[in-house]
C-alpha cells in the first residue's frame, strides 16, 4: 500500500498543453504505470484531438466521465490555477494536485473556503495537495508532478515537506543507504494550501507499508507545531524531523512566500523545540535525516 | 511589496477612509508651501521611509509655526534615519510628507491580515493605538479583539461592531468606526493586500474617526493585475543587489556572513545556510536560482554574490533532478571563469548525471572542490575561508 496515489489510480492532467504540463506528462508518463494512469487531458479549446496518446477533454467533469479518473494535476498558470483546482473539486474528484508556483493569496483563500462550504453543504470533500508543490510519488507504482523519479527506490519510508529539494535531498539520502520510500508528498510552500503536515502524518500513521517518516518543515506558520502535537498523542511510528531556516532573519520572504517568519512562535528554533518534545528525533544537520531514521528502526 | 505612508493614505482616501489633509514633498521648499496650502496653525512633519518606528527615530515632527516647519523639513530631510526596523546604519530619507494637525482624543489600533491557520482574513484592533502592537500582543493580549472574515461572506455589521465596541471606541464614533473597518477591509481584499494597518485610528474631538498613519504590504504574486500599486513601488527603498537578482529570475537576500551561497530550490537554499553554520561560519546570502541553472543565470548569480565584498568562499549546492548535473557544472565552470573567481568554491552536486558533472569540474582545470553531502561541503568551505 502506499497514502493517496498507487498504479491503479486515474490522472487527468488540466494545463497539459502547456510547457510545463507537457514536459512533465512525459516524463510522469515513462515513470512505471504512468502509461496506464495518466488517462485523460483537460483543455476547452482543444477537446478531442490527444497529447502523448492521452485524450483530450471540454472539461475536467467531462474526462472524469469519460475515462474514471478521480485524481487531477494542475500545471495552469498563476493567473487561472484557482479556477482551475475549482473546476476539479466541482467534478468531485478525490485529489487535486497543484503543482502551480505564483498564485495570488487572495485567489487562494476564495477556493479554499469556497471547497470548506462545499464540505459543510454535504458535498464531496475533495482533497488538495499544494499549491506550488512537487507534487507526489509512491516509487515504482506512480509519480505525479515533477520530481526526478529515479531517486527513488520503492520502500517502507514516508516522506513530506513543503520544499520541493528538500523532499529530493531526504529521498536521495534514504535511497542511499538503502531504505526505500512507501510514498514521498511535497505539500508545498504557500501560506494558504491544502493538504498540510498533520494531513500527511494521519495517511502515513494508518498506512500499514509504511514504517517512519521523515518530516521536514520550515520556518513560517504554525502547521508544524500542530502536526507535532498531533504526533504526540497519535502518531505510533518514529519521526526524524528538521526545519529549515535557522539563519534566516525575521521579516524576510526566504524564497517561499510561507516561509516567512512573523511572531516568535514560527522561528525554526522554536519548531525544532516542540518536535523534540513530541518525540520526534531533530536534527540540526539536514546531511543526517537518512542516517538517523536508520538507527531508529 | 511595500508602500509608503502617504501612498498608503492615498489609497485608504480611494475606498473612502478619512484621513488627514496632507501633501507629499521632496523639498524644503515644498514642504514650506504645502503647510501654506494646507492652511491652519499646526503641521505633522513626517518622515516617509519603508520602515516602521519613524517617531521614536526624530522622524515625525509637530510644527506650530511655518518656520518649524522649513527648520524640520531640513533637519528630518537626507538624515539617515534609525529605527527598530532599519538596521544600525538608517535609511535615507527621501520624502516628506507634510499633514495638517489632528485634534487626538485618543489612539487606537486596527489591522487586517491573512490568517494561515484559519485560512480566512483576520481583522484586529485595540484601545492600546500609537504603540508597538507587537509589545501589546506580548504583554497584555488580552487588550486585542479579533474577528476572522470568510472571504466569501466579508466582514459583517456584527462582526465590525465587536471590534468597533471591543477595542473601546468612543461611544459616538462607533458608526463610523464600523463603516471605516469595513471600508478598511474591502480595501485589503481589493489591493490583494498581505497586510494593512492602520496606527494609530484616532477619534478626534467632534468625534471624528481618521487615520492618521497607513502601512501595507501587498502579495508580490498579485502585483500583476495591480498596476496602481506597482505604479507606487520605490526602488530607493528596496536593496539594490536583490533589485538586480529579480531582474534574473533569482530570489537573492543579502546577510552578514561571509560565505557566499547558490542553490536551488528555497527549503534546499535554507537547509544549505543552517548547515554552513552549524560547521561554525556564517551564510552571505540566501540565493535560489530556482528550476532551471542556466550558464547565464548562474554567472548573474556569481557577479552578485560576489559584489558583497565580504565574501570569502562560495558553496554551491545543486539537487539535479529535472535539471542535469553536467548542464549546472558547464554553466558553474564558464561562470567561475568569467569572473575571474579568486575565492575557493566548493562545489555539492547530486542527481542526474552526478559523475559527468564532477568530471567536467576536474577538468576545468580550476581550483574547484567537490563535495558529496553538505555536510561535506560546509565543512570544506569553512576550512577553505580560515
Amino acid at each position: 500500500m502506499s497514502i493517496l496515489i498507487n498504479k491503479n489510480t486515474k490522472i487527468i492532467t488540466q494545463g497539459i498543453t502547456g510547457k510545463t504540463g507537457q514536459f512533465h506528462t512525459e516524463k510522469c508518463q515513462e515513470y512505471a504505470n504512468g502509461k496506464e494512469c495518466f488517462v485523460a487531458g483537460v483543455n476547452p479549446k482543444k477537446a478531442g484531438e490527444s497529447i502523448f496518446n492521452i485524450p483530450i477533454y471540454a472539461s475536467v467533469k467531462e474526462a472524469a466521465a469519460e475515462t474514471g479518473a478521480t485524481v487531477s494535476v494542475i500545471y495552469v498558470p498563476p493567473a487561472g490555477a484557482a479556477a482551475a483546482i475549482w473546476e476539479a473539486v466541482e467534478a468531485d474528484l478525490d485529489l487535486a494536485i497543484c503543482i502551480t508556483e505564483g498564485i495570488p493569496v487572495r485567489d487562494m483563500l476564495m477556493v479554499r473556503n469556497k471547497m470548506k462550504e462545499k464540505e459543510a453543504k454535504g458535498g464531496k470533500k475533495t482533497l488538495l495537495l499544494g499549491p506550488n508543490c512537487p507534487g507526489l510519488i509512491t516509487p515504482d507504482e506512480v509519480k505525479i508532478g515533477i520530481m526526478p523519479g529515479h531517486i527513488h527506490r520503492k520502500g517502507r519510508i514516508g516522506v513530506v515537506s513543503r520544499s520541493g529539494t528538500l523532499t529530493y535531498e531526504a529521498v536521495g539520502q534514504l535511497t542511499e543507504i538503502g531504505l526505500g520510500q512507501s510514498s514521498a508528498v511535497g505539500i508545498g510552500g504557500d501560506p494558504i494550501n491544502g493538504l498540510k503536515h498533520i494531513d500527511v502524518m494521519k495517511m502515513f500513521n494508518d498506512d500499514p507499508d509504511t514504517d517512519a517518516v521523515i518530516m521536514i518543515g520550515e520556518i513560517g506558520g504554525p502547521d508544524e507545531a500542530e502536526a507535532a502535537q498531533w504526533c504526540k498523542a497519535n502518531m505510533k511510528k518514529p519521526i526524524v524531523g528538521f526545519i529549515a531556516g535557522v539563519t534566516a532573519p525575521a521579516g524576510k520572504r526566504m524564497g517561499h512566500a510561507g516561509a516567512l517568519i512573523s511572531g516568535g512562535a514560527d522561528t525554526a528554533d522554536a519548531k525544532l523545540a516542540i518536535m523534540e518534545e513530541c518525540g520526534f528525533k531533530v536534527t540540526r544537520n539536514p546531511s543526517e535525516m537518512a542516517k538517523l531514521l536508520k538507527a531508529m528502526l | 511589496m511595500k508602500i509608503h505612508e502617504y501612498q498608503g493614505k492615498q489609497i485608504l482616501k480611494k475606498f473612502g477612509v478619512t484621513v488627514p489633509r496632507g501633501i507629499f514633498c521632496q523639498t524644503v521648499d515644498e514642504a514650506v508651501k504645502a503647510a501654506e496650502d494646507l492652511g491652519g496653525k499646526v503641521w505633522v512633519v513626517k518622515a516617509q521611509i519603508h520602515a516602521g518606528g519613524r517617531g521614536k527615530g526624530g522622524g515625525v515632527k509637530v510644527a506650530t509655526s511655518l518656520e518649524k516647519v522649513r527648520e524640520y523639513a531640513g533637519q528630518i530631510l537626507g538624515m539617515q534615519l534609525v529605527t527598530h526596523q532599519t538596521g544600525p546604519e538608517g535609511q535615507k530619507v527621501r520624502r516628506l510628507l507634510i499633514e495638517e494637525g489632528a485634534d487626538i482624543k485618543h489612539e487606537y489600533y486596527v489591522a487586517a491580515l491573512t490568517d494561515r491557520a484559519t485560512q480566512s482574513v483576520a481583522m484586529m484592533a485595540s484601545y492600546e493605538g500609537g504603540m508597538d502592537i507587537e509589545e501589546v500582543a506580548h504583554k497584555t493580549p488580552e487588550k486585542i479583539v479579533k474577528v476572522f472574515v470568510n472571504p466569501l461572506v466579508g466582514l459583517t455589521d456584527e462582526q465590525a461592531l465587536t471590534l468597533a465596541k471591543g477595542m473601546g471606541m468612543n461611544e459616538a464614533s462607533i458608526p463610523q468606526c464600523v463603516d471605516t473597518l469595513k471600508k478598511l477591509y474591502t480595501c485589503y481584499m481589493e489591493t490583494d493586500a498581505s497586510l494593512a494597518e492602520i496606527n494609530p485610528l484616532i477619534h478626534e474631538g467632534d468625534g471624528t474617526v481618521k487615520a492618521l498613519d497607513a502601512k501595507f504590504n501587498f502579495d508580490s504574486n498579485a502585483l500583476y493585475r495591480q498596476p496602481e500599486i506597482v505604479a507606487m513601488r520605490d526602488l530607493d527603498e528596496e536593496d539594490a543587489d536583490e533589485i538586480e537578482a529579480s531582474k534574473f529570475d533569482l530570489a537573492y537576500i543579502s546577510l552578514d556572513g561571509n560565505i557566499g551561497c547558490l542553490v536551488n530550490g528555497a527549503g534546499l537554499a535554507m537547509a544549505t545556510m543552517d548547515t554552513i553554520k552549524l560547521f561554525g561560519a556564517e551564510p552571505a546570502n540566501f540565493l535560489d536560482v530556482g528550476g532551471g541553472a542556466t550558464t547565464e543565470k548562474v554567472t548573474e548569480a556569481f557577479k552578485i554574490m560576489l559584489k558583497n565584498t565580504k565574501v570569502k568562499g562560495i558553496l554551491v549546492n545543486i539537487f539535479g533532478g529535472i535539471m542535469k548535473c553536467d548542464t549546472i557544472a558547464t554553466g558553474v565552470v564558464a561562470a567561475a571563469k568569467e569572473v575571474n573567481l579568486s575565492v575557493p568554491l566548493v562545489v555539492r552536486m547530486k542527481g542526474t548525471n552526478e559523475d559527468m558533472g564532477k568530471q567536467i569540474l576536474k577538468d576545468s582545470g580550476l581550483p574547484i572542490i567537490s563535495a558529496d553531502s553538505m555536510a561535506e561541503a560546509a565543512t570544506k568551505i569553512v576550512a577553505a575561508v580560515k
